[in-house]
């Protein structure tokens, strides 16, 4: 087409092939020497690309990102969850991060410490360890963090979620006793445990007793400890439980929402508290929707900030914490995973986040090897350092197709809240357990489109081999450990002194019934070494626990739950 | 239950995620999977105890029990089941356990009374197919259930 149309103009101009390719390829800009440009050819290259009256990025409503200069100075932040076996294996793990340079840590913690549970009780049969480290103590963090170069530690995450209070306690009390300033540090916490109930399911206490505490958390933070950041308000594991897109901003969101609510109630200045919260989202492989889905829930929790809150335009801009979804990974031919941890990763960071997890291939079979673990590193290394991906603020910007997208999600996201309002909001839409249906409902829905081929998954569904994956792994830990961490809190309940826990546990629960912020009485009770599961105890005396739900289906498959709390 | 009530369905099943593990999506759609497929299928939620399940699979007369565990601790909470199933007098029950099971351990699982093992990205994970297996432990446990009687 192209060489018809050239060899018909030069008949008719007259004009010679060199003479016409120059007229059609006017001014290019001859990059600066040290001006920032494209791969190979060194075309130069603006900050971002916009007409004139478009949204800016850095500018509200933040659609196309929370700063004007993206990753032109820093990347993204390379974020990594790790923790297992115990408090000492940890620790060597930490150093050995910290020593490649890496500058902030993520605490996984193992089961029985997210629920409350210490690790000599009968009920954590074979947990203690295994997909975390177990912290029953102050003991435990002070094992943790014994000899880490702490001045190089600018941020410490954890996963604690219906623990956060006591996590929070006991952090509290291992950076006093270890005399670290803890102005030089920085605790950033999930503390989202209203996100527990309908997916993951680390819960403890009733969803409004849960609330109650997460503020406590986002109170206590916001006057003694303002550089820390006491939320994120979470959808990834709503997405990882099955739910859409859009259900997993929406849940998240309302969930958020709910958090400010009750902050605004107390007095907390949600102007201040704001831009201190993190949105933890998933990347999924859908390259174009999941870029679209950051932009979009970038700009309605800023609209909802400026609009409902009333805080200034330049501080509703929401930071974006994603991990690459976990359940797109396969069991079937697992190499191919790097690919696909590729591409999510790729679609977060057109989507502008601030900090990026990556998933490691191996994980639909075990906790992830090391090999993978570093592999997955790289991979956001390649895409940082090779891949020109953050040349520029938003690429996607003025998209059309990526543009409307955005708009269509941020409507169909806001529809959904409104249905989680209308349920009464998100306490009263966890206990009637509509949350939880949704996300069932779209679970079975994606594994329909996955069994008739709707849903293509390459090497499942698309083009499977008949080799049987050989894959094996095990979740052997190594030997010793377990004696280790009974033999450390043992020794806890042996050497300290027990009217002190008592005291400090009894003026726990008086004010738990009191209702009052729960986090100094923590503290006291974690100083005199009362452990996670002492204290939990007390606060379920009070609170009560929640108790799960179940379901049952009649063989035509008509689905009934029964949700609830006691 | 009657022997009406029986012959209505394909087979009564209990499903439940035994440990502090809270992921339950691979649960629940096995259950309205199998619900699909024509069984009665009560889910029991997360963190169920052996003992819980034990009484639930009693209490229901249940042909069939699957458990989905992430977390590792399979082998020992299969001899816990196995113990408690015993200990309710309904040791005939098949059961099942799927989630994140090594395959190396499939010998352990079994010597624990685990009759079948689902493995990450083995074997046909069709509707069809799974129902297929659980008309056969279905089938184990009745007529473990007769010999006894």
């Amino acid at each position: 087409m192209a060489m018809t149309n050239l060899s018909e103009r030069k008949s008719a101009d007259g004009d010679d092939l060199a003479a016409w390719l120059r007229r059609l390829s006017p001014e290019i800009d001859q990059a600066e020497r040290g001006g920032r440009q494209c791969g190979s050819a060194q075309l130069a290259l603006q900050d971002f690309y916009a007409p004139d009256m478009a949204e800016r990025p850095g500018s509200f409503p933040f659609s196309r990102g929370v700063s004007a200069r993206g990753y032109l100075d820093d990347h993204w932040v390379i974020g990594m969850y790790s923790g297992y076996a115990s408090p000492r294996e940890t620790n060597a793990r930490f150093k050995a991060l910290l020593a490649t340079g890496q500058t902030g840590l993520s605490i996984a913690l193992d089961l029985p410490t997210q629920v409350g549970i210490d690790s000599d009780d009968p009920q954590v049969l074979g947990e203690v360890g295994k997909v975390g480290v177990p912290i029953n103590s102050v003991d435990d963090m002070l094992a943790l963090l014994d000899g880490l170069p702490i001045h190089q530690v600018k941020q410490m995450r954890s996963t604690a979620n219906a623990i956060a209070p006591m996590f929070l306690a006991i952090v509290i009390v291992a950076l006093e006793e270890l005399g670290i300033d803890p102005a030089s540090f920085r605790l950033f916490l999930q503390n989202d445990p209203l996100k527990e109930f309908p997916a993951r399911g680390t819960w403890i206490f009733p969803p409004a007793a849960s609330l109650k505490m997460a503020v406590d958390v986002v109170e206590y933070i916001a006057v003694n400890h303002s550089g820390w950041q006491p939320q994120q308000y979470c959808g990834y594991h709503i997405r990882d439980a099955g739910g859409t897109a859009v259900q997993e901003v929406a849940v998240a969101t309302a969930n958020g929402i709910s958090y400010l609510e009750e902050a605004r109630r107390r007095g907390i200045d949600i102007a201040t508290l704001a831009p201190t919260m993190f949105l933890f989202l998933a990347a999924g492989i859908d390259i174009f929707e999941e870029a679209a889905k950051f932009r979009a829930a970038r700009r309605l929790w800023a609209r909802l900030l400026h609009e409902r809150y009333g805080v200034p335009e330049s501080a509703c801009h929401i930071n974006i914490f994603a991990y690459t979804l976990g359940g797109a990974l396969q069991a079937k031919e697992p190499f191919n995973n790097v690919a696909r941890i590729s591409y999510e990763a790729l679609a977060a960071v057109l989507g502008g986040v601030q900090t990026l997890a990556t998933s490691s291939w191996d994980e639909a079979h075990s906790l992830p090897s090391q090999e993978a673990a570093n592999l997955s590193v790289r991979t956001q290394q390649i895409l940082a350092h090779e891949s020109g991906v953050a040349n520029v603020v938003d690429p996607l910007g003025g998209s059309w197709y990526v543009e409307d997208l955005t708009t269509r999600l941020e409507s169909a996201i806001l529809a959904q809240v409104a249905q989680i309002v209308d349920c009464g909001g998100s306490v009263s839409a966890i206990e009637d357990g509509y949350i939880e249906d949704i996300l069932a409902e779209s679970a079975y829905r994606e594994f329909q489109d996955i069994q008739s081929g709707k849903k293509p998954i390459v090497g499942v569904n698309f083009k499977p081999r008949e080799v049987e994956s050989e894959w094996n792994a095990d979740f052997v830990l190594p030997p010793g450990i377990l004696d280790d961490v009974m033999s450390a809190l043992g020794k806890t309940r042996a050497t300290r002194d027990g009217d002190a826990v008592r005291t400090t546990l009894e003026r726990l629960r008086e004010a738990a019934k009191a209702g009052e912020n729960l986090v100094a009485s923590l503290i006291e009770a974690a100083r005199a070494r009362a452990t996670l599961g002492e204290m939990t105890d007390t606060l379920a005396g009070v609170f009560g626990r929640h108790a799960g739900s179940a379901m049952t289906v009649g063989a035509s498959g008509d689905a009934t739950g029964s949700g609830g709390s006691k | 239950m009657s022997a009406t009530d029986r012959k209505n369905t394909r087979g009564r099943v209990l499903v439940a995620k035994v440990g502090l593990d809270g992921h339950d999506r691979g649960a629940k759609v096995l259950t309205r999977m199998l619900g699909d497929q024509g069984f009665e299928v009560f889910y029991l939620g997360v963190r169920s105890t052996p003992r819980q399940i034990a009484l639930k699979a009693f209490e229901e007369a249940v042909d069939a029990i699957a458990i989905s565990l992430l977390s590792g601790a399979h082998v020992e909470v299969a001899h816990a089941i196995r113990a408690e199933l015993q200990a309710a007098g309904i040791d005939h029950v098949a059961v099942s356990m799927g989630g994140l099971i090594p395959l190396g351990d499939a010998e352990a699982l079994h010597a624990a009374g685990v009759s079948r093992c689902f493995h990450p990205g083995r074997g046909d994970d069709s509707p069809t197919a799974v129902a297929g297996i659980f008309d056969e432990l279905v089938a184990q446990s009745r007529a473990g259930a007769e010999s006894k009687s």
